[in-house]
């Protein structure tokens, strides 16, 4: 991407309904703004019914604030957020597959595991599969490595998962805030 | 309790949201819904139209001019495809319209079906909600949301793609009624400290100025506007959506803004020291380079529309909530307040505007009929309790701009989308929808040719439109700018165009087409004298021109009067 170094990578969170067709109308939010969504996760939440997107797109303030008013404007986003990485506990997860005779004839295994704090998932005589959660630097920092020494026969990684720091998810405050709302609108 | 089909169940839910309207076009995946609305004539008045464009945007002059929810009822694949150009330009100027169009039966969905489309794929970037039913359980409740939706906070349009199997399956219907959906807030709550800044802002200024939008008129706060405005003596102006939001001869209202709009208001953003938009956008326009624009004031912003604000310009106070009430808040603590000079000040640009801009468009003499001068008399004529239509272009400008407003929701025009083709349905719609008014079209020979099957429903239906064409034989607004920015190279801008008159006559409407003034008082007479559809054509000046202008992109200080 151009002018990358001035831009910052945010991490906008949306909950939403669960409706059919909703990952469309928030990506072409995005799409319209010209933005690259770098990675995109999507899941139940906390609240049940209620699904939460986390996407990364690097762009600037400016352009954040006003592509997640209009993402929260849609009739069945609840709320939309983003935050800048020093607001988030993240993660992302890589799985590696890697040919086992290799891997065996290398040695330094058992050195690798512990400096990525990676883990075994599955092996068989013909592949292992390693896992690794970390931030995109970390995990890209063992493909590397494993790409160098004896090749990685597969390799994929997951969107980033994020947490806010602060204490409980702000969609809970917004929805009793909304509920408070209606009741007051019906007693008047 | 009786099982109904899930077409039945269509028509109930329109009635009980209280629909007496359909503008519509049938099809082979609408028939059912057809068949069922046979039952339904003393109940439901369809407009057949000629084309489903035609069919949105009368849609959405009947929303306009009457400020319910217009309805459209097409078929799937084309039908829906040709729906698509309302459904935007209602997204753009927030119409309150509900498109509904037959789908193909469940079990083909998907497969490229005989006239299918992915409607909800289509239309969700320019709807407000769009939703597939697929079964008659569903149609109450999408109804009751779709009306729900398209009516509150800032309107906009929906679409309802029903399948056939929806619209053939039974229901044991029961009326749906929906005022609450916990992921939408249609008005956010005002802050009280937002209200205090406001005002507090405007009683420190010495040349406030409001900008007012559609906004205004769309939450009804015409009131509330006029008194606000008056307590602290605070000049207005109006985009071109929000015109008659204040009547013409109100001593407040300074005019109208943007591209085409009067020299006073657009010099005077850049002068004032507080400017209060309300209602409005700050659409490209109405703001020219925003580099350039109002930089000298502290800027209040009102809107219903959480993403409006900021998105052009950066606003100083935003005060979001419901202008009804907003313009209450902050009126209760303005000081009553006298901005003499102020205001004056705005007089000699009018002054101005008059000898060199419109002494020359109205009362000129000799040489050809003039669009200003022809909109000017026949708004005269016809008095300011008319509504004036327009379709885009030269005549849209002329028309708005010389057309009186003698109280609100007298403007349908294609704003934000700029559609061509949008003026004779359109027209039909407000007519409909606003039976005891008369309905003026104002309309080019380009744009009239883009919907002029229309007047086979204003046959049908007899629909009292008195059709003004604006006719120069060019598609006069880019030759305007080929004239300007372009050397004069008139790319595909000239028209040979029919007979007009005759094509009018074919559909048994009763016109005239004049090219001297007298001939244009006495078809202006004839008009007004009759009841029903007219058509009036007007050979005006091929060459001429819409002034004042601002350039597109420049500062709105930067206007062109042409020659001085």
């Amino acid at each position: 991407m151009n002018n990358m170094e001035k831009k910052t990578l945010y991490t906008v969170t949306i909950f939403s309904e669960n409706t059919v067709g909703l990952l469309n109308q928030v990506t072409i939010i995005f799409a319209r703004r010209g933005l690259n969504i770098e990675t995109l996760s999507v899941s139940p939440s906390a609240i049940s019914g209620i699904h939460k997107f986390t996407i990364t797109t690097f762009t600037d303030k400016a352009m954040i604030t006003k592509v997640v008013k209009q993402i929260d404007k849609r009739v069945d986003i609840v709320k939309s957020y983003y935050n800048t990485d020093e607001d988030l506990v993240f993660q992302e997860i890589a799985l590696y597959k890697l040919a086992t005779n290799k891997l065996l004839e290398m040695g330094s295994i058992e050195d690798i595991i512990r400096r990525y704090n990676a883990r075994i998932l599955d092996m068989t005589e013909t592949w292992t599969v390693l896992e690794k959660t970390g931030h995109y630097d970390e995990t890209q920092a063992l493909f590397k490595e494993l790409s160098e020494k004896i090749g990685v026969l597969q390799f994929i990684r997951s969107g980033r998962v994020a947490i806010t720091k602060s204490k409980v998810e702000r969609l809970s405050d917004m929805l009793a805030a909304m509920e408070a709302k209606l009741n007051r609108d019906k007693s008047v | 309790m009786n099982s109904i089909s899930g077409s039945e169940a269509l028509l109930e839910s329109l009635i009980h949201e209280g629909v007496d309207t359909i503008f519509g076009y049938p099809g082979g995946q609408a028939i059912p819904i057809y068949d069922a609305l046979y039952d339904y004539k003393d109940r439901l008045n369809h407009i057949l139209v000629r084309h489903e464009q035609g069919a949105t945007h009368a849609a959405q002059g009947y929303a306009r001019v009457s400020g319910k929810v217009g309805v459209t009822l097409v078929t799937s694949g084309p039908g829906v495809a040709n729906t698509i150009t309302g459904i935007a330009d209602a997204m753009m100027d927030s119409t309150p319209i509900v498109v509904i169009a037959g789908q193909v039966p469940d079990n083909l969905l998907g497969t490229d079906a005989f006239q299918e489309v992915d409607v909800i794929g289509v239309t969700q970037p320019i709807s407000k909600w769009a939703y597939q039913v697929r079964s008659a359980d569903e149609i109450a409740w999408a109804v009751a949301r779709a009306f729900y939706i398209a009516s509150t906070g800032r309107p906009g349009p929906v679409v309802l793609d029903v399948t056939k199997t929806a619209q053939s399956g039974k229901v044991a219907y029961q009326p749906h009624k929906i005022t609450y959906i916990r992921s939408y807030i249609p008005k956010p709550d005002w802050e009280p400290e937002r209200i205090a800044q406001a005002a507090a802002l405007i009683n420190q200024a010495e040349k406030p100025f409001a900008i007012v939008g559609q906004g205004v008129i769309l939450g009804n706060a015409e009131s509330e506007l006029l008194a606000f405005l008056r307590k602290a003596d605070i000049p207005a102006a109006t985009t071109m959506l929000g015109l008659s939001a204040l009547s013409s001869d109100e001593p407040l209202n300074t005019g109208m803004l943007g591209m085409h709009g009067n020299i006073a208001p657009n010099l005077k953003t850049n002068e004032c020291d507080v400017l209060i938009a309300i209602g409005m956008r700050f659409d490209d326009r109405v703001t020219g380079d925003l580099t350039q624009y109002a930089k000298q004031a502290k800027i209040i912003h009102f809107d219903i529309d959480l993403a409006e604000i900021n998105k052009n310009v950066t606003v100083d106070v935003p005060v979001i909530g419901d202008a009804k009430e907003t313009l209450v808040e902050v009126g209760k603590l303005l000081n009553p307040n006298q901005h003499t000079a102020w205001r004056e000040s705005f007089k000699p640009h009018w002054e101005r505007e008059r000898q060199v801009v419109i002494q020359k468009e109205l009362h000129s003499k000799e040489g050809p009929l003039r669009m200003g001068e022809v909109v000017h008399k026949v708004s005269q004529a016809v008095g300011n309790k008319a509504i004036v239509v327009t379709d885009v272009g030269q005549n849209q400008m002329m028309g708005v701009r010389y057309f009186s407003y003698g109280q609100t929701r007298s403007v349908v025009t294609s704003g934000g989308l700029g559609t061509e083709g949008f003026g004779l349905p359109a027209a039909m719609g407000a007519k409909i929808g606003a039976p005891d008014r008369t309905v003026c079209l104002f309309v080019g020979d380009g744009g009239l040719q883009m919907t002029i099957q229309e007047l086979g429903t204003i046959m049908q239906s007899k629909i009292d439109v008195k059709i003004i064409l604006l006719n120069n034989n060019y598609l006069g607004m880019v030759r305007q700018w080929q004239e300007l920015f372009w050397h004069e190279r008139y790319s595909h801008t000239e028209l040979q165009n029919p007979d007009f008159l005759k094509i009018a006559e074919a559909y048994h409407i009763p016109g005239r087409s004049v090219s001297t003034r007298d001939e244009l008082d006495a078809a202006i007479r004839e008009m007004t004298s009759m009841k029903g559809a007219y058509f009036l054509e007007a050979n005006v000046e091929n060459k001429g021109m819409v002034y004042p202008m601002v350039p597109a992109g420049t500062a709105v200080t930067n206007i062109i009067l042409g020659d001085e």
